[in-house]
């Protein structure tokens, strides 16, 4: 078993506005494994971006981390000093932002701010930081590295900019890598460049990655593990290949419907999950997810929140139903109604129409 | 005044194949700087055409005497003469430009035998100085006050920030240097028995300064440190500044490197404006504090009608303002590497 680098227990999160307590985080407890990727998934507004925050506590304002561990080799991050904390960012724990075009500074030299990053901590001196600018860039890719240092932000594409800002947050050779929804900003073609290059440095370099998506093409070419959150709660946690392979949550086999497939007949719809995540300050009683879920029972609606329960070697769900007890007919039902009628009768005359053209 | 400088457009009065021959930043920051000079003499022009059709419209003539004396038909006939005013107005406007060519801004109507050039000699550097002194105020006050309210956002500095420049921004010039006056004139003079107190009027290179300065400084310090701390409190959350503290940089190095430098763009576009409006002067300073200066002079050859002393005044004010736009856009290369003049 490799060994346990960041360890989260119980986490709140918590952000105390006018409207009342928006619980962002809500007892979050997961690991990350030396060497490993693990990926955190939800939709937007689930809470993944602000358990990353928490974690380098770079909240903003009115967020506080109200109760719960966060501990980075045995040192527990909420109680680190102001000094300690600083010198914990970017130098254990890196992050790197979902938008490179607004998250490097756009009056200073890219060679400069990756320079910096370096010269923050005692790890190299200003001298040999200088020199590795230029090779940080180019190991991300950035192509005529030697003269591209002195450019500003505005004279990088957004996919340079991105190499730019992984190059930043490798730069100190942190154990883990945060990467908040890297590719999300970026064009497709870019997007899979990127994914290779981070696939590539996580070989070469052994750095741990807690990738935060939405996309679950991501998830499943890069992680070893996967955090499936819902309103600040992990639903569900497990292993790729089985998270992927039979997902117990009906928010995740949701998540996993709603990814476009080739591979798939014409028959099967894009499921989209009905509604919006909840109001944070005003959640739901019983389990969250139960207003939008397809195979909701009674019991969801009232009896608190069932706890994580392993429901296969490593995997653990937080489901009073589980999807290997729903009956196959509800989930072919499910697939269907997930559309709204009116969409799915537009979508029908357009591909009888499309049919009717083949067989003429 | 609202007067500024046009922005000329791109390679309009250089052919191309020059701008394109001088690729290098110097280079072409050089050739901008002259272009802009240039064109600064048809800004001028204009502000010249439109002042000289204004001042004719106005009701009233030169000679025109407040009170019921007024003087003989002969008299005016005969000064109408003598400063060109019997010839028709556009003969006299090419006249004027043609004077102004040769440096000749003509003789004021209101000073007997004393020419605009002299007047405005004598006043500006009065005005100059003060507006000098107050800018040099407005600067590390303003500024500086705007980024401490921003950083400590709602606290007790912050308020005292907003306070003060919600203060000194609705109370007008002349209550505040009047108020001045009473205070460390009048009442000082008193409390200490005539050891210590601020002259109240007059001119001097030494505490005379203290008060018009303060006075005309206030309300640009108060329009700096709140547009100071508006811009600063936007940049600090920007994703940028986010990523500055995600890499571990110190509070310090987050502040000056990341937050200022982008903070103080929008607010050096100001300081061209205010540095304009501070060295043309200020008739209400001027008067409450008895400066012999231009902005009151200006005022004087406004109702008094004196033609040329209006026009000589106007083209200074107007070279100034297109003069510290100028170096605004100028500066704004050196702050802003996103900014490209051509």
């Amino acid at each position: 078993m490799a060994q346990t680098l960041l360890e989260v227990e119980d986490l709140h999160t918590q952000f105390f506005t006018s409207r009342g307590v928006v619980r962002a985080v809500d007892g979050v407890s997961f690991h990350v494994d030396a060497g490993e990727t693990l990926g955190v998934v939800g939709e937007s507004g689930c809470g993944k971006t602000m358990t990353a925050l928490s974690i380098l506590r770079l909240l903003p304002d009115p967020g506080k981390i109200v109760s719960g561990r966060i501990m980075f080799r045995g040192n527990d991050v909420t109680k680190m000093t102001d000094e300690e904390i600083r010198d914990f960012r970017g130098n254990d724990v890196a992050m790197i932002f979902q938008d490179p075009m607004t998250s490097l500074n756009p009056v200073t030299k890219i060679g400069k701010q990756i320079e910096e990053a370096m010269t923050a901590h005692n790890r190299f001196t200003e001298t040999l930081a200088r020199g590795r600018v230029i090779e940080l860039l180019k190991r991300v890719r950035v192509p005529a590295a030697e003269s591209r240092v002195k450019d500003y932000p505005h004279q990088f594409s957004g996919g340079m900019r991105q190499r730019a800002m992984i190059a930043m947050g490798l730069s100190n050779e942190p154990s883990l890598l945060i990467a908040d929804e890297p590719t999300t900003a970026l064009d497709v073609t870019v997007q899979a460049q990127i994914i290779q290059l981070m696939k590539q440095l996580n070989r070469e370099l052994g750095t741990a990655m807690m990738l935060i998506t939405h996309n679950m093409a991501l998830v499943a070419s890069l992680c070893q593990r996967v955090v499936v959150m819902y309103a600040g709660r992990i639903v569900e946690e497990g292993p790729v290949d089985q998270i992927f392979k039979s997902p117990q949550h009906p928010y995740t086999w949701s998540l996993l419907r709603s990814v476009p497939r080739v591979d798939e007949s014409r028959k099967d719809r894009l499921v989209s999950i009905k509604g919006l995540p909840p109001d944070l300050s005003h959640p739901p009683p019983g389990c969250k997810f139960h207003p939008r879920c397809p195979f909701v029972v009674d019991r969801c609606k009232v009896d608190p929140e069932p706890s994580l329960d392993e429901v296969a070697l490593g995997q653990v769900a937080r489901c009073w139903v589980l999807m290997r007890n729903v009956k196959q007919e509800d989930v072919e039902e499910a697939k269907k109604s997930a559309l709204s009628k009116e969409a799915a009768e537009k979508l029908k005359a357009s591909t009888a129409e499309v049919g009717g053209d083949a067989g003429g | 005044m609202a007067v500024t400088a046009g922005r000329p457009k791109r390679g309009a009065l250089l052919p191309s194949r020059l701008t394109d021959a001088t690729n290098s930043r110097i280079g072409s920051l050089v050739l901008y700087v002259i272009r802009r000079l240039l064109w600064m003499i048809p800004v001028v022009f204009f502000v010249i055409v439109i002042t000289f059709i204004l001042m004719h419209s106005a009701a009233g003539s030169p000679w025109d005497k407040s009170g019921g004396r007024q003087l003989s038909q002969v008299i005016v006939d005969n000064l109408n003469k003598k400063y060109g005013l019997d010839k028709p107005v556009f003969q006299q406007f090419l006249l004027y430009i043609w004077n102004v060519l040769h440096f000749d801004f003509g003789l004021s109507y209101q000073y007997q035998g004393k020419s605009v050039v002299e007047l405005i000699g004598g006043g500006w550097p009065y005005t100059a100085t003060i507006g000098v002194l107050a800018f040099a105020l407005i600067v590390p006050i303003g500024v500086g006050l705007g980024v401490l309210a921003a950083l400590r956002q709602n606290t007790r500095v912050d308020y005292a920030t907003v306070g003060f420049a919600t203060f000194s921004a609705s109370f007008p010039n002349f209550v505040i240097g009047s108020l001045m006056i009473v205070f460390f004139s009048v009442l000082l003079y008193k409390w200490t028995g005539g050891q210590f107190f601020l002259p109240a009027g007059g001119w001097g290179l030494d505490d005379h300064l203290i008060m018009p300065s303060v006075t005309l400084a206030l309300l640009p310090i108060a329009y700096t440190a709140r547009l100071t701390r508006a811009s600063t409190l936007e940049t600090i959350r920007q994703d940028y500044i986010r990523t500055a503290w995600a890499k571990g940089l110190s509070e310090r190095l987050v502040v000056i490197r990341h937050v200022l430098k982008n903070s103080l763009i929008p607010v050096v576009t100001t300081l061209g404006p205010t540095f304009a409006f501070l060295v043309t002067g200020s008739v209400i300073v001027e008067t409450v504090f008895s400066i012999p200066g231009i902005g009151r002079a200006f005022v004087v050859a406004v109702t008094s009608r004196d033609y040329p002393m209006i026009l000589g005044t106007t083209v200074l004010f107007s070279v100034i303002i297109a003069a510290a736009n100028l170096v605004v856009d100028v500066l704004y290369v050196f702050i802003d590497p996103r900014v490209r003049l051509t």
